[in-house]
């Protein structure tokens, strides 16, 4: 069981030394306080207000800004699945968390350093997350008696005496000042209200040191075409910033300097994108058109939105009737030796699962993503969750097994996106990409690599030769595939099918002796992936009193709890696993070298249910259904309890 | 260069065939392997696509590409395979069950889209390879393995469902006619879009005689009116015709009205209203059409279109370059 404890293990906010600043970019901050400047090694915010309050833009660019300014960012959004849900209540609440900071971070932090809310929705439910001495800026005007009403609090939250005694409280009267700033506009009181959230960057960039440049830029792309909203938007910022500089109410302002990185160029990616930009590199290092056949579904419908973007790319995107249309169009493509992929969440994975044992049994290659979120049935579609595990694995009818990888990071979905496609040509089989709602909205810096220096994907489709040589279209090479014969090639016409096929030709068979050689061929075909994917490394020692086991988006915070436990003395070291199926060969080895194992994950046990069944290995679980990631003290303080 | 010339023979594959003697869906075999070497498409640029049914075995038995796919998403298939691969002609085999029952919604949308294939659906009213249940072109009150009591269901009329989804070929032929059906088949190939050819099949062992009406030669001349376009509706051979009155159709004596009373036929017509009317009358009240109802020529393929992108953005912004794409926007270096 996972309790929160929001006091413990808190690094932000303490004076750090200053460091070795290595940063180049052609940003410069234009406006300098004049007020005291504290350094300190991290900060982490959240943001939070009604769902049509524009956080999440202003989460997006205070984090680029943070990446910008050099900082290492780890970012975490939070929004309800209603587009407009009831104005002012707590279920309409949407919040962006982002931490940034001057060292290496994997998380967007447990405990908030500060909290802008900008009513009284927003501040009751995610006050609990500030940490004590934090900083609270409320916009004033949005706490009068409607909004109480609305948010369901008997009287204003901010007049409690234990605010203001156990946080630093700094009132602003935002709407009126955002008002006053834009009045030469001559917009209507509705439009000067939306740029409020401007306002709050433009305060919310002077606590924390920030360039105003990259936002106005972006409000300059973004409203050009309305260059009063622009001009409005830009002077809010402005009036955000000057307040903070001005207003009594602070004393001073924040400054983390930029991180040591390992040095190369970079940019700030979000999981989705990064998925989507992973396919795009595999296409061209394949050389095959990418198809992407899909259905829209929260949160993966951002990969559709953003491949389709990219047709100068050979990018053909269908969006389907449904999603066993999508996955069929998938099967469709690839028959004709496309790149073929599809994506989806939980539920619609679940309608996919008859054709992706098809294309298991077809033996074509095939990538399908599930970009998962908090479950059963339509469960929780925005929040994040670690629970298709073994849907992934075993979800199909028959003996259906499909290679499983899980990527880490917003940034390793990029390189995961390419080894899915690589194993799913070498084999010939469809491969499961295992993203969540976590990594898939949250982001990171990326460095960015040369295409040119990638691996090419080599690709060969047999060529219709001797006439009098029949052709065996389940032929086996050395990896146990098959080849891969497309639609065009004389001599070569075959026919594929769902029904059981006799070794070789690919006849319709029911003889069983066949039955079961077939069903041992794919299922060895996959084992057999172990042999050419990199060996399990382990952080911290190879031997321990405890392993922490992971796998997927949960990285981050796993590898910041070990950390914290090897600091404190303990041993304690972290196997994280990107390829869950089939595992690296060295896997049951490494379990066994320590004395505890235990295993974390957003569900109730799936990867620890595989990894007992298949190693006898007694595993302990940390385990997590709440629709959010693990935060680093929940993790630590449960290997403490394991210790 | 001379291409080579194919027989039927060349389209046969050597797996032997396993419909049940006297299946109506050996004569539409027959059909699809003469009619395919008069289209002039080589064999390996032919691909047989289908869902699951008893019709649905019939990619196994061509000597082209095919996928056996799953149940009543072979147009969902085709899609991903067309939209790719726009040098291939795919045809898509269904029946009653596997079209409008468990692929329903893929049958609409795929006729709505005009993906550039050819749909055969194999209409015999009943489930025959789960053995015997009813479909949902089954007639009301029909006694079936699942229906003792006789069916509750209404039918649906696959010709009316393609028309309300726009079709822009929509055909019906007999298994029995084979002159008839090899030619509506040719049409159906050679009709850019999406064409539907259902083609009235007969289960002689679950639901022999169904449409024995149409198809027996004696009562077809009664009970069947085959379409040509720009031609006045007659049947019985000749005595017989079909006029507009209103928004109905009914029938006349030829002798009892002026010649032009008579309803004229006009596939071309992009309303389908009057089709409509057409793929509505049913036996016994009216006698049921064959031939071609709807081929409207000239709407942009689902396929081209996809593929036409993909072209004009490359015309545009040139070719992509991934190095430019993952610099573009904010970035920073680190040294």
């Amino acid at each position: 069981m996972i309790r929160v404890n929001q006091q413990t293990n808190h690094v932000s906010l303490v004076d750090s030394r200053p460091k070795s600043k290595s940063r180049h970019n052609n940003l410069h901050m234009e406006a300098t306080t004049s007020k005291a400047v504290r350094s300190v090694s991290g900060i982490t915010v959240r943001l939070a207000g009604d769902s049509g309050d524009g956080m999440q833009l202003l989460g997006t660019q205070l984090t680029n800004t943070s990446a910008l300014a050099g900082n290492d960012v780890a970012t975490f959004p939070d929004f309800p699945a209603e587009i407009r849900a009831p104005r002012g209540t707590r279920a309409g609440v949407s919040g962006f968390q982002v931490q940034f900071a001057s060292e290496e971070i994997f998380t967007p932090g447990d405990v908030l350093d500060a909290l802008v809310v900008m009513n009284p929705a927003a501040m009751v439910t995610n006050l609990g997350d500030l940490r004590k001495g934090g900083i609270l800026i409320a916009n004033e005007d949005g706490f009068n008696e409607k909004e109480f009403k609305l948010a369901k609090v008997e009287s204003n939250p901010l007049d409690a005496n234990v605010i203001e005694e156990t946080y630093r409280l700094i009132k602003v009267p935002m709407t009126q000042l955002t008002r006053d700033a834009v009045s030469e506009f001559g917009l209507g009181v509705k439009i000067a209200d939306r740029c409020k959230n401007f306002f709050a960057m433009g305060l919310v960039y002077w606590l924390f040191g920030r360039s105003l440049d990259p936002t106005l830029r972006f409000i300059r792309d973004k409203f050009g075409k309305k260059p009063e909203v622009a001009a409005a938007n830009e002077a809010a910022l402005r009036a955000g910033w000057a307040y903070g500089e001005t207003t009594e109410a602070f004393g001073e302002s924040y400054q983390v300097e930029a991180a040591e990185l390992t040095p190369g160029t970079y940019r700030n990616i979000m999981g989705n994108q990064a998925l989507a930009w992973g396919l795009i590199t595999a296409s061209q290092l394949s050389e095959k058109d990418l198809f992407y056949g899909t259905y829209p579904i929260t949160p993966a419908s951002d990969i559709l939105h953003e491949l389709t973007k990219y047709k100068n790319f050979g990018v053909r995107t269908f969006q389907a009737e449904d999603e066993i249309a999508a996955v069929c169009s998938t099967i469709g493509a690839a028959f004709g030796g496309g790149m073929a992929v599809t994506a989806s969440s939980g539920p619609g994975i679940a309608l996919k699962a008859e054709a992706m044992g098809l294309g298991m049994i077809l033996e074509l290659p095939m990538i399908i993503i599930n970009v998962q979120r908090g479950g059963p049935s339509t469960g929780l579609p925005t929040k994040t969750e670690q629970s298709d595990l073994l849907q992934a694995m075993f979800g199909r009818n028959g003996e259906s097994p499909i290679p499983v990888l899980a990527p880490q990071s917003p940034g390793d979905c990029f390189d995961v996106a390419i080894e899915a496609w690589r194993i799913a040509t070498e084999c010939m089989v469809p491969v499961m990409i295992l993203s969540d709602g976590y990594i898939a909205n949250g982001s990171e810096p990326w460095k960015i690599p040369s295409f040119d220096k990638l691996p090419k994907i080599e690709i060969r489709h047999p060529e219709g030769t001797d006439p009098e040589e029949p052709f065996l279209p389940y032929a086996r090479d050395e990896n146990l595939a098959r080849p891969w014969a497309i639609p065009g090639t004389p001599g070569l016409m075959h026919r594929v099918g769902g029904l059981e096929k006799e070794d070789g030709t690919g006849n319709v068979s029911y003889d069983p002796a066949n039955h079961q050689h077939m069903t041992d061929t794919r299922s060895n075909k996959v084992t057999k992936i172990a042999e050419r994917i990199p060996e399990q490394e382990v952080f911290g020692d190879q031997t321990g009193d405890l392993l922490l086991v992971s796998w997927g988006g949960t990285y981050g915070a796993c590898h910041t709890a070990v950390k914290r436990c090897r600091d404190q003395g303990h041993a304690v070291s972290h196997l994280h696993l990107r390829y869950i199926n089939p595992m690296p060969a060295n896997i049951g080895q490494l379990l066994s070298n320590f004395k505890k194992v235990a295993v974390a994950e957003l569900n109730q046990g799936q990867l620890r249910m595989l990894l007992r069944s298949k190693f006898l290995v007694d595993c302990q679980g940390i385990n997590k259904v709440q629709g959010k990631p693990f935060t680093v003290s929940e993790l630590t303080e449960s290997i403490d309890q394991l210790l | 260069m001379t291409l080579p010339v194919l027989k039927a023979s060349d389209f046969a594959s050597d797996q032997d065939v396993r419909w049940c003697p006297g299946c109506g869906d050996y004569s539409i075999l027959a059909q699809m392997k003469k009619v395919l070497p008069d289209l002039g498409v080589p064999r390996e640029k032919t691909v047989f696509i289908s869902g699951i049914g008893c019709s649905s075995r019939f990619p196994y038995y061509m000597n082209t590409y095919g996928m056996h796919s799953i149940h009543g998403r072979a147009p969902a298939f085709a899609t991903g395979l067309k939209s790719t691969r726009p040098d291939l002609m795919v045809w898509v085999i269904t029946g009653d069950g596997d079209a409008l029952s468990i692929g329903g919604n893929h049958f609409i949308h795929v006729l709505r889209r005009n993906l550039d294939i050819n749909i055969v659906l194999f209409n015999n009213r009943i489930y025959g390879l789960t053995k015997g249940q009813y479909s949902p072109t089954s007639v009301e009150g029909q006694v079936t393995k699942s229906t003792p009591m006789g069916s509750i269901d209404h039918p649906l009329q696959p010709l009316s469902v393609a028309l309300a989804a726009e079709a822009t070929f929509v055909a019906r032929s007999l298994d029995a006619h084979v002159k008839h059906l090899g030619e509506t088949l040719k049409r159906a190939a050679e009709h850019k879009g999406t064409s539907l050819v259902e083609v009235y099949q007969n289960c002689n062992v679950f639901n022999d005689g169904a449409m024995a009406y149409a198809q027996e030669k004696k009562q077809r001349a009664e009970n069947v009116i085959e379409l040509e376009n720009g031609k006045p509706l007659t049947f019985a051979n000749g005595t017989k015709g079909i006029r507009l009155v209103g928004t109905h159709l009914e029938v006349v004596e030829t002798s009892d009205v002026p010649a032009d009373d008579l309803l004229i036929h006009d596939e071309t017509d992009p309303n389908p209203s009057i089709q409509m009317m057409l793929a509505r009358m049913s036996y016994p009240t009216m006698p049921e059409p064959i031939g071609v109802l709807r081929a409207v020529g000239g709407i942009p393929t689902y396929d081209d279109q996809i593929n036409q992108q993909v072209e004009s953005a490359t015309e545009k912004k040139g070719r992509g370059d991934l190095n430019q794409l993952f610099n573009a926007g904010d970035t920073w270096s680190v040294q």
